[in-house]
């Protein structure tokens, strides 16, 4: 590969970028923590993706006969147990499988989350920039930030829903229509932490000497945002990114219990895990699952997000 | 029918047990020590008169009583009255617009001094005082004057002719309070009283000793009780607080509390608190059904502002069959047992109670029927296309099924979603929160009043015995719509000219066989044209010690109405 792609006319450009960002991946693999994470998240991603061609059981079924199945390994302890080979995970209150569940939930959970918390980056890193970079603009956005921060998100869920829930379920479909709801509502909420860290990260970069160096040599702004200030920004914004994430799954779980959310026969994690509450101390496995999911995933997230950090950051990686 | 049978077994034994044990507790008054009740709302006033929450009117119902009250059975039963009038024993004169009652003789107030009409008359005068906010003035409504010709004699006179004339003194809501008492305490002054009214002089079996607001009253037996050797207990300790899963551990699981009210849990979870032996569930039903309603008005959101008009009718839903098919579809033992279990039962009227109000007509959506209601359904026409939803000349039998956020109601939901479409009629479910859903926002489109969608369901159920006023709620000038701000409880828009002639009929009958009639009448018409399908008759459920004898769980008046006879099991 290496003679194949070392032309003669680019020699620099292409030995250079693939070297930087392999530099990056050693650093990374490095960090035991953030491969474990990695591992984990790429494995509970194809569980949710591809897990229910493999897996073909509907999750809205109900099988009343088999409600209240007790996972596989409780045969272990309790010979007496009811279980079944079928629903290795067991059945809820209504004979429902609940690893197909899990995974019907997890697709939601993850696609909100994920959705929800790339928009909130991106409004927060926007307006975060823009305030700490341009002083006329300070005042006003930082304002604006406060007076976001200051609106409640659940009547303001509230409003949303009143006002868009019929049009986008028209245009959408009814899951459709309150995804993009759901994840407009979270998105536009949550942004407010990201743009204050980075505002005051970017204001204390503007005074180092690598950017007054580089302004004297007539930098545009736009260069100097881009070139300069964001990758010195980038891991206060990935450590948001993370928690952003872990909110907006959590935030999500509690607006489908307050049926805010997704109708009540449309699984995520967070509704499995409040609708399994009232029978946490009978059957608690039907807590411990979509909590486990929820909260490795939110782990996984957050040591990738160190790791990153750690192998972005050139004065640790030791350039 | 098992569970019937476990039902009726249940009622059986709570009604006569205590008569069995009566005999052997007899003997003196406070024989039987300190009695603790636990109510997870915290009383904040002792007089009804000032508070419409039930759990004040039950702490109030401790020691202030109403002339006649209602027993478990709905019954009307004479309390410091002689008897019950009624057209029939003269006290209710013919044309229904006076009514007398004679108060029993010797009746003395915790104090010592006598009950006499003069106090009965004061009580009316008391919460019809102008600038007064009585809590109870529908209780009032129409009486036009109360006269006293004797010191045991009242005639309440009203302004129209009243067939149900047992509004005024009846009930825990409107009980009788010493005039000497209360006599200064008058319309806007009535608050201000507050000596009187945490500690109400009163004709009940206790007297409040210490009251403290939203925590704890402590009351002793009243030594002027009418009845020697009652009540059993000399001091009861009425704690308020907490919330309903500590109520049912307080009294199942520790044995701190001798009775706790209205345990709101899932039927599981109280019967595993029950296992510890200490304490027995009890369960009475009043006239709470789980039901679902069919909307016969289009609510497209394409109309606009035309939603839910009734120039508009359903696509759909308009069709009998349709509807029949969907009540066919029901298995409604396996709801009642999924989410109530011993704490409801099978009904198929909307009207389930009092008994003589039940109609039996109805009885067949009690077995569940798939084959015959897609039978229904293929006769009307609607045959399952492409993706097995039934159409017909272009419409589709899709429904969208609203109701407000509860786990029970999101499992009763997800099984009826199942079976409608298993017949093939296409179910989307949607939740909303209790407070916007139960709300009088005439702004928001998701109240149950609006019903912008085509199929709800919710609990609903009456005050007191009398089905006049629930039944009228579907005559067709009850219709929520713009011109009303969608006020109005016909939420389906039902109309019908013979429902609307019975109403009529029964605004006018006195005689309770024929209101019984029309009443039976009016809720098959409901029925039979299946624009209500009732799920689930739901009970009121509380615990007491297995130490507690006498408690007859009461859902028409006080859960603490026959406090007197209550009395501690041998030791």
């Amino acid at each position: 590969m290496t003679d194949a792609s070392l032309t003669k006319d680019a020699p620099v450009a292409a030995e250079k970028v693939p070297s930087q960002w392999w530099d990056v991946w050693d650093q990374f693999r490095g960090h035991k923590g953030a491969m474990a994470g990695l591992f984990f998240l790429t494995f509970i991603t194809l569980f949710c993706t591809i897990g229910p061609l493999l897996w073909q059981v509907d999750p809205s079924t109900l099988d009343i006969r088999n409600k209240d199945v007790r996972p596989i390994y409780t045969a272990i302890w309790d010979g007496d147990a009811k279980v079944s080979w079928a629903r290795p995970m067991g059945t809820d209150h209504l004979g429902r499988d609940i690893m197909s569940n899990i995974m019907q939930g997890g697709r939601i959970s993850l696609a909100v989350g994920w959705t929800a918390m790339i928009l909130a980056i991106l409004i927060g890193t926007l307006i975060g920039v823009l305030s700490g970079y341009f002083k006329r603009l300070d005042w006003a956005l930082m304002r604006f930030t406060d007076l976001v921060l200051a609106l409640p998100l659940l009547p303001l869920l509230l409003v949303m829903m009143l006002l868009f829930r019929d049009p986008l379920r028209a245009a959408f479909g009814p899951e459709n229509g309150i995804f993009i709801l759901i994840v407009t509502g979270i998105g536009i909420t949550s942004w407010m932490q990201t743009a204050r860290i980075v505002r005051g990260d970017v204001m204390a970069l503007k005074e180092r000497e690598f950017v007054l160096a580089a302004r004297s040599i007539g930098t545009p702004p736009r260069r100097m945002i881009t070139r300069h200030v964001l990758p010195n920004v980038m891991s206060p914004i990935m450590v948001s990114a993370t928690l952003g994430l872990a909110t907006a799954i959590i935030t999500e779980s509690a607006l489908s219990f307050l049926g805010l959310g997704f109708p009540s026969d449309f699984p995520t994690w967070g509704k499995i895990l409040f609708d399994s509450v009232d029978r946490m101390t009978s059957f608690p496995e039907r807590v411990l699952w979509p909590g486990m999911a929820i909260s490795l995933t939110v782990l996984a997230v957050n040591y990738i997000g160190d790791g990153l950090r750690d192998a972005l950051d050139p004065r640790i990686r030791g350039l | 029918m098992k569970l019937k049978t476990a039902l009726m077994g249940a009622v059986a034994s709570m009604a006569f047990a205590p008569m069995a044990y009566a005999d052997g507790h007899e003997g003196e008054r406070g024989r039987d020590g300190q009695l603790n009740i636990i109510y997870w709302q915290a009383p904040s006033i002792m007089n009804p008169y000032l508070s419409g929450g039930t759990k004040e009117l039950e702490a109030a119902s401790l020691v202030i009583e109403p002339l006649a009250r209602y027993d478990t059975d709905g019954n009307l039963t004479a309390w410091l009255a002689e008897e019950v009038p009624t057209v029939a024993n003269g006290g209710v004169s013919e044309d229904l617009t006076s009514i007398t009652w004679v108060l029993k003789e010797g009746l003395l107030w915790s104090d010592g001094t006598p009950v006499t009409s003069a106090d009965v008359k004061f009580s009316w005068e008391y919460c019809t005082a102008e600038g007064g906010g009585c809590a109870q003035s529908e209780k009032y409504l129409d009486v036009e004057s109360v006269d006293t010709p004797d010191d045991r004699t009242v005639v309440v006179n009203f302004s129209v002719a009243k067939p149900f004339p047992y509004g005024p003194f009846v009930g825990a809501q409107a009980p009788i309070i010493q005039a000497a008492q209360f006599a200064e305490c008058l319309g806007p002054r009535a608050p201000e009283c507050t000596d009187e009214n945490f500690n109400p002089i009163g004709t009940g079996p206790f007297v409040v000793e210490e009251f403290r607001t939203n925590d704890v009253i402590t009351l002793a037996a009243n030594e002027n009780y009418r009845e020697a050797g009652k009540p059993a207990f000399a001091t009861v300790t009425f704690k308020g607080g907490g919330d309903a899963a500590a109520a049912g551990r307080a009294v199942h699981e520790t044995g701190e509390f001798d009775y706790a009210w209205n345990l709101q849990l899932a039927p599981d979870v109280l019967s595993g608190m029950a296992e510890a032996g200490l304490g027995t569930n009890v369960v009475s039903f009043g006239t709470s059904v789980e039901r679902i309603l069919l909307n016969m008005t289009d609510v497209d959101p394409s109309l606009g502002e035309a939603r839910g008009v009734i120039g508009n009718p359903h696509p759909f839903l308009t069709e009998k069959p349709v509807r029949q098919a969907m009540s066919m579809a029901i298995d409604r033992a396996l709801l009642t047992e999924i989410g109530y279990g011993d704490f409801g039962r099978l009904t198929c009227n909307v009207l389930p109670a009092p008994a003589i109000f039940a109609s039996d007509a109805n009885d067949s959506c009690l077995t569940q029927d798939l084959e015959g209601a897609m039978a229904v359904l293929d006769e009307a026409g609607w045959v399952p296309g492409s993706d097995g939803i039934r159409e017909k000349d272009g419409v589709r039998l899709s429904v969208l099924y609203q109701t407000s956020t509860n786990a029970v109601r999101q499992d009763y939901q997800a099984l009826i979603k199942q079976w409608w479409e298993e017949i093939g009629i296409e179910t989307e479910l949607r939740n909303i929160d209790a407070s916007v859903f139960f709300g009088s926002d005439p702004g928001s489109p998701d109240t149950f009043q609006k019903f912008f969608a085509d199929v709800e369901m919710f609990t609903n159920n009456f005050d007191g015995t009398d089905p006049e006023a629930y039944m009228a709620g579907w005559t067709c000038d009850q219709a929520p719509q713009p011109e009303n701000q969608w006020q109005g409880n016909n939420m389906p828009r039902f109309c019908s000219e013979e429902y609307d002639a019975l109403r009529a009929e029964m605004a006018t009958t006195g005689d309770i066989d024929e209101r019984a009639r029309l009443a039976k009448a009016m809720n098959d018409i409901l029925m039979q044209e299946y624009i209500i399908l009732p799920l689930t008759h739901r009970g009121r459920n509380s615990a007491h010690a297995v130490t507690l004898g006498g408690v007859q769980l009461n859902v028409w008046d006080s859960e603490l109405w026959n406090i007197a006879d209550w009395y501690r099991i041998g030791e």
